[in-house]
């Protein structure tokens, strides 16, 4: 082989590892770092596309309405607890450790990423609340149309 | 009246952006010289009526002009009149002003300041700027009107600008973002112009590197504005969220630094180019597609805007045109560029090549993250989301041996290089920053961890590998100071851009490794402790502004019983929207900051309030300083200011016809 062609030989399979490295890697990664959004109703009867329920011990995100009258308290810490809901009827309930974002209310819609400890109860360690409905994710905006105390543009 | 001379004032630059398109190509087709030269002062004249029409914006909110929807959705008579004037580009409708006119101004510098290009050269690139130009005003006067009325039941007061936009940070985040952005148009446009041409060579490097390189300044700056923004204004204590539109900013930085480093090569050794050009095409369809992601509202994010399918549609559209075509041009004429230089496998120009595919792997994993969760609910499977645990582990693992060649790179000759000269420099410099590593990570922090000495160990590396190399260059022919005096700009700005990024490499790893937060229960009297810090709540106070009420806790911090500083946090409510906003308390350093954010108040009167030590996070923000300043060093090398640049350039020229 000359001397060119030795280089471009070089320089092309280093490219090619170095991206089937960098991609193998990264989907590697990713495997462990994708976390699979559901509503209350889809962690009780499991996902409307696949009917697959989400296994305890899982990491997910969750969105869905915080119903009214459920927020607790623990008066020495800052831990609390409230139920979400969504226009399926399910009910989950959030355990969170630490400071609600500012606009946590009841009747809100929020997300939460947490770790499912039992069939209905998440261990929160994110809790996000939306600005409005116009800034609310469209996957709550979906989960919560219909329902009472937001109004919900449908998008798209 | 005047908001309808604005629009008028916007449509008429939209066909002049159209007549400087067809006009100087027709010239150049036609060779009819005064068609060709028309493009310099149509593109002026656009420039003009632009700048009216965002003048006219501009004046509405100042002026409290309710009649035009815009300014009453946007701005409220109590807000004070510098964020009534950050107003204008507070939303979608004048944000795309902005990056119309700032395309346009971009376009009218280029016009004025390539005297010494061939006239025809520059026709071409203005003409695709035009038509780049005249996608925006058809997009803005199309779907994004910021000009229409409410006429005839208008408001009376405005629905204010949403609070977390009335900051300092907000005035100048997303112009300085946009010129980068908008300027990456440019390096586009002289790459899309030499491929029309067919002629590329090194004199097209060297025109488009001062270009490319003001954009890329302008992109860092404006990114680090914006992390110190959501530093102190989002009240998390985080610097950067992995957020999608984050990433949409994050990817044309990535394409850019490839870009300016790439250029380098093809300007110097005249290999590289078809690579650089295609580059330059990524880097601003990045952009574009960056502004479709945020725009379009496909995107969950902090950062998103309202969505309307057609505005989204509308960019699809375009970016689809733009790339496509630009691509289609490009896999046409490439394979017409000869590369004529030659290199060794251990060269300057395999460094930068290498420098390029790790660049490109960071920019896949940023891709990948960023758009996976759109393609897996678009295709039926579900909503994800992918979290920062991902990029963060990304990233840990390509900034290894990026840092490393980074640190190598500029020891390395240009097209060949003996390794046994090398071995010295190296194997010195690798003892000397292990040790300051690991004496820094002693100093600094209370405990060990691998982690953060071997993110420590990297910017060292880099700092001095760095100095070595200019060391080296310096005493090559002169004594140490005169040769440092002899140094050109552009090899200064190499040398403070590389010490800037391993500044910042610091600065992530102190903070990532060694941050304490507390989110803990407060009532006024009591105090928390932790790393050697006492924070004590000392009371409550009323903090009202001109439009939002507030309290704000008062805190006296010590340090080993001695006093550090008093701290104020607030919590606001804005009136007009009723919203609530954190303002945090941060006692800055260079070594830590202190950072208090008060959380809510608890049933029992008590507040929730996070407590935060950050080491070294002002370093976060000073590296892309010193990358920015390296920038504007570059830009004023002598061979970008000497007037009449010799042929001996073009002589270089590898016909390609």
């Amino acid at each position: 082989m000359n001397p060119r062609r030795k280089k471009r030989l070089i320089i092309t399979s280093s490219l090619v590892l170095g991206l089937s490295l960098a991609v193998g890697l990264v989907l590697f990664a990713l495997q462990q770092n994708i976390d699979l959004f559901y509503t209350p109703t889809e962690i009780v009867k499991g996902k409307n596309e696949t009917g697959i329920k989400p296994e305890v011990g899982q990491r997910l995100r969750i969105g869905g309405m915080v119903l009214a009258g459920t927020v607790k308290r623990d008066p020495e810490s800052l831990k609390v607890s409230f139920d979400l809901i969504d226009n399926g009827g399910g009910i989950v309930t959030v355990f969170f450790d630490g400071i609600l974002p500012d606009l946590f209310r009841e009747g809100q819609g929020i997300v939460a990423q947490g770790e499912l400890t039992s069939a209905t109860q998440i261990n929160a360690f994110e809790v996000l609340a939306k600005h409005d409905e116009e800034y609310m994710p469209p996957e709550v905006a979906d989960a919560l149309e219909g329902m009472d105390h937001l109004k919900t543009e449908k998008k798209i | 009246m005047l908001a309808e001379i604005g629009q008028l004032s916007l449509a008429i630059a939209c066909m002049l952006s159209l007549l400087q398109t067809v006009y100087p190509l027709y010239g150049i087709y036609a060779r009819n010289q005064s068609a060709i030269e028309s493009a310099k002062i149509l593109t002026n004249l656009q420039f003009v009526f632009v700048t009216v029409s965002l003048l006219i914006l501009s004046y509405l909110f100042i002026a409290n002009d309710f009649t035009v929807v815009y300014v009453a959705t946007n701005s409220n008579s109590a807000l004070p009149w510098y964020y009534r004037l950050s107003a204008v580009w507070g939303a979608h409708e004048g944000s795309l002003l902005l990056w119309a006119f700032l395309l346009s101004l971009w376009s009218s510098a280029v016009a004025v300041m390539s005297k010494r290009l061939p006239v025809e050269s520059i026709a071409r690139v203005l003409a695709i700027l035009g038509l780049l130009s005249l996608g925006f005003y058809l997009f803005v006067l199309l779907t994004s009107n910021p000009f229409l009325r409410t006429l005839p039941y208008f408001p009376v007061d405005g629905r204010d600008l949403n609070p977390l936009l009335q900051d300092v940070g907000l005035i100048l985040h997303p112009p300085m973002l946009y010129m980068g952005y908008v300027g990456f148009s440019v390096a586009f446009a002289f790459a899309i112009a030499a491929l029309m041409e067919g002629r590329l060579d090194s004199a097209w490097a060297k025109w488009s590197r001062p270009w490319t390189m003001a954009a890329w300044v302008f992109l860092t700056l404006g990114i680090a504005l914006g992390s110190w923004w959501a530093y102190y204004e989002l009240g998390w204590g985080g610097w950067w969220f992995w957020d999608p539109v984050e990433n949409a900013s994050f990817m044309p930085w990535i394409a850019g630094t490839a870009l300016i480093h790439s250029l380098a090569v093809s300007e110097k050794r005249g290999v590289f180019k078809s690579w650089t050009v295609l580059l330059a095409i990524s880097a601003f369809s990045l952009s574009l597609l960056g502004t479709f992601l945020v725009r379009s509202g496909i995107l969950v994010s902090v950062h998103a805007f309202a969505s309307d399918p057609s505005r989204g549609l509308f960019i699809l559209a375009f970016l689809v045109l733009v790339i496509g075509g630009s691509l289609l041009l490009y896999a046409v004429q490439a394979s017409k560029v000869k590369s004529r230089g030659r290199y060794d496998l251990l060269s300057r120009e395999s460094m930068l090549l290498i420098n390029n595919i790790l660049l490109i792997a960071a920019l896949i994993v940023v891709l990948l993250g960023t758009l996976l969760p759109l393609v897996h609910k678009e295709i039926g499977l579900g909503s994800i989301s992918i979290g920062e645990p991902f990029f963060n582990k990304m990233f840990s693992i390509l900034i290894v041996p990026f840092a490393l060649f980074i640190g190598v790179g500029p020891l390395v000759r240009w097209k060949r290089q003996k390794i046994n000269e090398l071995l010295k420099p190296l194997s010195l410099s690798l003892v000397i920053s292990t040790a300051i590593a690991v004496l820094f990570i002693f100093l600094y922090s209370s405990k060990f961890t691998w982690m953060a000495l071997l993110g420590v160990f990297l910017g060292f590396w880099i700092l001095v590998t760095t100095c070595y190399e200019l060391y080296l260059r310096a005493t090559f022919r002169f004594t140490l100071l005169k040769g440092l005096s002899k140094l050109g700009y552009s090899h200064w700005a190499m040398s403070i851009g590389h010490a800037g990024f391993a500044v910042m490499i610091i600065g992530v790893t102190m903070t990532q490794n060694f941050s304490i937060e507390r989110d803990v229960k407060l009532a006024v009297g009591e105090s928390i402790a932790f790393e050697h810090y006492d924070f004590h709540f000392d009371a409550l106070e009323n903090a009202d502004g001109p439009n939002f009420t507030a309290t704000a806790g008062v805190f006296t911090v010590l340090k080993d019983d001695k006093f550090v500083a008093t701290m104020k946090a607030e919590k606001r409510i804005y009136t007009v929207q009723r919203m609530p906003m954190t303002e945090p308390a941060i006692d800055a350093g260079v070594t830590r900051d202190l950072y208090i954010a008060m959380g809510e108040v608890l049933p029992d009167g008590a507040w929730a309030v996070r407590i935060y030590y950050k080491p070294f996070i002002r370093w976060i923000w000073f590296g892309p300083l010193m990358m920015g300043f390296a920038g504007m060093l570059m830009m004023m090398d002598r061979r970008y200011r000497v007037k009449n640049t010799t042929e001996n350039d073009s002589a270089e020229v590898q016909g390609v016809k």
